[in-house]
């Protein structure tokens, strides 16, 4: 069970996930600097970390999307296997066509850092089967960019196909886009793809992995990836 | 061009004349021009600055590098420093504040530490006026635009208003870092037959003369200064700092220097001058971002995000492979040698020969006279007219919580990422900040304290209070103190009023530090702030740094449980004059804040570290502006429960619940823990004064205060 963390110029995620993946979640993991060509041997995971890859410049995540790596993570997405792009990494995945959507500026047209309410929507996926149906947890939003968007035809049917698998919600479990921070349509804070095995999502699972950190919502994610890797549940 | 234009004054214009035995050329001129600059060369502060203690058993490298590092335990080290970016802040918002970020991230990482947080100091004007909207705006933008691009947190920091700042706001920006204690970067290790490399951006005109700019009064018009601000780029920065760091991990520099204020010229003949060793440096081979720059041009150039680095030349190829991986311009720019001479060629001509240990440190000191202010006495008349406050106290609460310094900043700290590098214990918020390090379990605290208003009315009582209300925050937290850093904003040392002040001020400081034990390990000077004729108030500022063993928790703020007994510790007599109620209701500050206790705030410090250790409260609060009255609503707004006060007081109500200073906090403990915490506190005044519970903050003789009512003050909402 191997975990690969790409780093892209400008990521700044990458040891926080290498952190909460290897220290804390027990799972083994190695950063690979984008401009390999091959994911080391044995990657089951691929996570795409946060940060600002190139600086945000152009576009958030349009620049990383055409690294050299890039296209051993299409392949490693096309074989079935895992891919999990968090805040700047979930902006890469929609860039490189791997997720549907676009990742706009914030409705307050601020950058926001706060802890937030997520309803979780689906428990039957690589990522998120540790997690109660309809449950609430906390993960922090780091971003600038994370208003989740879709042009309507297409955002019911990512809501037909159950690929919303993470909403933002007020504690009484309503989830929408009255409850986004950021204005997401529909509240969409994290979605996968049609076949389940790609998950991006915009609020950081590694920033409530710990206690001392104020959280550990963010834990039952990564027991969720080791148990699906391990064949426990699917 | 002669000596005046070039920004020397005739006495430090013989000294060169004398040192080098011939007149200097034009670019040697505007050399010593920026490098004499008050900003470089700390002639007016020098003096005053020698008033610090430096020593302490758990500083690694003191005064006089980058930043000082202080022993945060197992074999780390913690590298801080705070610096002022003002006048560029004053001038372009955005970029002013962006680049004073990055610019103290570089001297952190040139200490070959991994810059892990910030903290940010800002001081506006009128809170209503459209300048400071337009100034705060954009200095807040500029700090978390840089800040969460280049991945270091902003866990925290100080926010005043106060029309003095009007034209002249402030930034201070404080950056820590952690470094491997056998791995601290020295700027005195060069040695002759080593390669001189620039690392990071090309080199442009932007920025020049920012030195010689920020030791002058701002002009009224702003604008015609904007070619002296430089241009920030964090992306680089970030990739600057992986590259820095990998190099260091692969032992691949003898010694490395950020690129500030003066550019290549400061940074490389710091190097050749504490490590005694001689440069010739060709211009030629700087890489440029415009053509036609002349020799002075690219020598003094402020161009941001770039790193001198020193290599041995068996190292120089990884090194230049190490700038590819990560795109950045990586060039030879010359090589150090034996000697004292540091040589600038451009074109096959020399233009610039010249010791390197006068460009640095050739500087006479100014002693610039000073006078006590002819109006202190004055000042420092007090009347407190009692007669216009009623006994009421939740009034002057529910309006005091809500003036622009003590109300909610989310505004501000909701854009700041304050928790990448999942360090952040306590962020932004608090009286203090915490972090954990990874690498040995231990805890920092860090606290950010200026008392303009205090200052103002006596600087040296200010001064003095300043200090020790850094340190409380940290002790109280269950931290002991390593180690502090300053940033001393001031307006101009020429008039001799001020120049009092300013002494009067860092000597109360530094009898703070010698009295408590902190060692002053870096810090900043930033004079001349002031605008036609409108100066800001003596702002002092500091950054006191601690450590909480990895085997103890810290206690916070902000977690009143339901029957806890309420504890104010500390005296009863603290003091109106100075403090945010004064300022706010009376709106003329007047009086005489308190006289230093050194020993009261060694058995504070004492009990207090004893009582987090010991875990004997579930809530503490240091009382820092507004007083008791301030703690207990920030509390209750924080606890999301009320409380019943009883207190009797000798005096004025008002004068009991909002005067501030002195060591005092505010405790709420359970009741299974009441004996052990009066045990602990024996020997220090101590009162029990009321009791957690309900949904109303209920002071004595006033209404209660429904929480939400409370918290929607405090919100702004």
């Amino acid at each position: 069970m191997n975990a690969s963390v790409v780093v892209f110029p400008g990521s700044n995620c990458d040891r926080d996930v290498l952190h909460a993946l290897g220290t804390i979640a027990g799972i083994p993991a190695t950063p690979v600097w984008h401009k390999e060509t091959v994911l080391p041997e044995g990657t089951e995971l691929v996570v795409l970390p946060g940060g600002f890859s190139y600086g945000d410049y152009l576009r958030c995540g349009a620049m990383a999307a055409r690294s050299p790596i890039i296209r051993a993570v299409r392949e490693h997405a096309l074989q079935g296997r895992l891919v999990l792009g968090i805040c700047n990494g979930f902006q890469v995945l929609t860039e490189a066509g791997l997720l549907p959507g676009a990742l706009l500026s914030n409705s307050t047209l601020e950058f926001i850092c706060s802890p937030c309410l997520l309803r979780v929507e689906r428990t039957d996926t690589p990522f998120t089967n540790a997690y109660r149906e309809g449950a609430l947890v906390q993960f922090p939003i780091a971003h600038h960019e994370g208003l989740f968007f879709l042009p309507e035809k297409e955002l019911q049917e990512l809501e037909e196909n159950r690929q919303v698998v993470f909403r933002y919600a007020s504690a009484d479990g309503s989830a929408g886009i009255r409850q986004s921070p950021n204005g997401s349509l529909n509240g969409i804070a994290g979605i996968v793809n049609r076949h389940g095995n790609v998950l991006g999502l915009m609020p950081h699972p590694e920033r409530a992995s710990e206690r001392i950190l104020g959280g550990t919502d963010g834990l039952r994610m990564w027991n969720s990836i080791k148990s699906w890797l391990e064949g426990g549940s699917k | 061009m002669d000596f005046q234009k070039a920004g020397l004054r005739s006495h430090e214009y013989e000294i060169i004349l004398r040192e080098l035995g011939r007149e200097p050329n034009e670019t040697e001129l505007r050399i010593f021009g920026v490098m004499w600059s008050e900003h470089c060369s700390y002639k007016s502060s020098r003096p005053l600055l020698k008033l610090f203690p430096k020593e302490g058993e758990r500083v690694l490298k003191g005064v006089g590098e980058n930043a000082g590092v202080v022993d945060a335990g197992n074999g780390w080290g913690l590298a801080f420093k705070v610096e002022s970016h003002n006048h560029p802040s004053a001038v372009e918002p955005y970029q002013g504040a962006a680049t004073g970020v990055g610019g103290i991230i570089r001297d952190i990482l040139a200490m070959g530490a991994r810059p892990i947080a910030s903290l940010d100091g800002l001081f506006f004007g009128n809170p209503d006026s459209a300048k400071t909207c337009r100034l705060s705006n954009g200095i807040v933008k500029g700090v978390g635009g840089y800040g969460n691009c280049v991945g270091v947190p902003t866990i925290g920091g100080k926010t005043l208003y106060d029309e003095r700042y009007e034209d002249n706001p402030l930034l201070n920006a404080f950056c820590i870092g952690l470094v491997a204690s056998g791995s601290i970067v020295s700027s005195q290790t060069a040695e002759p037959g080593n390669w001189v490399v620039l690392l990071g951006s090309k080199t442009g005109r932007d920025g020049i003369g920012g030195a010689a700019f920020a030791s002058v009064e701002l002009g009224e018009d702003t604008k015609a200064s904007r070619p002296q601000v430089q241009i920030g780029d964090p992306f680089v920065e970030k990739l600057l700092i992986e590259a820095c760091l990998e190099a260091l991990e692969n032992g691949l520099v003898t010694t490395m220097q950020d690129m500030g204020a003066a550019g290549i010229t400061s940074s490389a003949s710091e190097i050749a001058a504490k490590s005694g060793v001689g440069m010739i440096l060709d211009l030629d081979r700087v890489p440029l971002r415009e053509e036609d720059m002349v020799a002075w041009e690219i020598a003094l150039s402020e161009s941001q995000e770039r790193m001198l680095l020193i290599v041995r030349p068996e190292n120089l190829e990884a090194v230049l492979a190490l700038g590819k991986k990560w795109d950045l311009d990586c060039a030879v720019i010359g090589e150090t040698i034996e000697g004292n001479r540091f040589i600038l060629r451009k074109g096959g001509e020399v233009f610039a020969d010249l010791p390197a240990s006068l460009i640095g440190g050739g500087c006479p000191e100014i002693s610039w006279p000073a006078e006590r202010p002819r109006d202190l006495d004055q000042r420092q008349s007090f009347d407190f007219p009692t007669t216009g406050f009623s006994e009421d106290l939740s009034r002057p609460l529910l309006s005091l919580i809500a003036s622009p310094s003590l109300k909610e900043k989310a505004w501000i700290t909701r854009q700041y990422d304050s928790m990448v590098q999942v360090n952040t214990v306590q962020g932004p918020g608090a009286p203090v900040s915490i972090l954990r390090i990874k690498e040995n379990g231990n805890l920092v605290a860090i606290s950010m304290e200026a008392l303009p208003w205090i200052c103002s009315l006596d600087p040296y009582r200010g001064g003095y209070e300043t200090m020790a209300r850094s340190l409380r925050p940290l002790w109280v937290s269950g931290a002991k103190h390593l180690g502090m850093t300053n940033c001393l904003n001031f307006p101009s040392p020429e008039n001799p009023e001020q120049f009092w002040e300013f002494s009067e001020a860092v000597k109360g400081l530094a009898d703070c530090c010698r009295d408590l034990s902190c060692p002053v390990v870096s810090g900043n000077v930033s004079l001349y702030n002031e605008t036609a004729g409108r100066s800001i108030p003596p702002t002092p500022l500091v950054c006191s740094v601690g450590i909480i063993e990895a085997s103890c928790s810290p206690l916070l703020p902000g977690n009143w449980k339901k029957g806890d007994f309420l504890f104010l510790v500390g005296m009863e007599n603290a003091s109106i004059p100075g403090s945010h109620f004064q300022k706010f209701f009376l709106k003329h500050l007047s009086g005489r804040p308190l006289p230093p206790s050194p020993q009261m705030e060694a058995d504070f410090m004492e009990r207090a570290v004893m009582t987090a250790a010991k875990k004997l409260a579930d809530s503490a609060i240091p009382l820092l502006g507004g007083g008791l009255a301030i703690a207990l609503g920030k509390e209750s707004i924080a606890s999301g429960i009320g409380a019943r006060i009883s207190l009797e007081f000798p005096t004025h109500p008002v004068a009991v619940f909002f005067a501030e200073g002195g060591a005092r906090a505010l405790y709420a403990v359970p009741a299974r823990n009441v004996p052990e915490f009066t045990r602990t506190w024996k020997g220090f005044p101590i009162r029990q004064i009321g009791l957690v519970g309900g949904d109303a903050l209920c002071l004595p003789q006033s209404d209660p205060i429904p929480l939400q009512i409370l918290a929607n003050a405090w919100k702004g909402a």
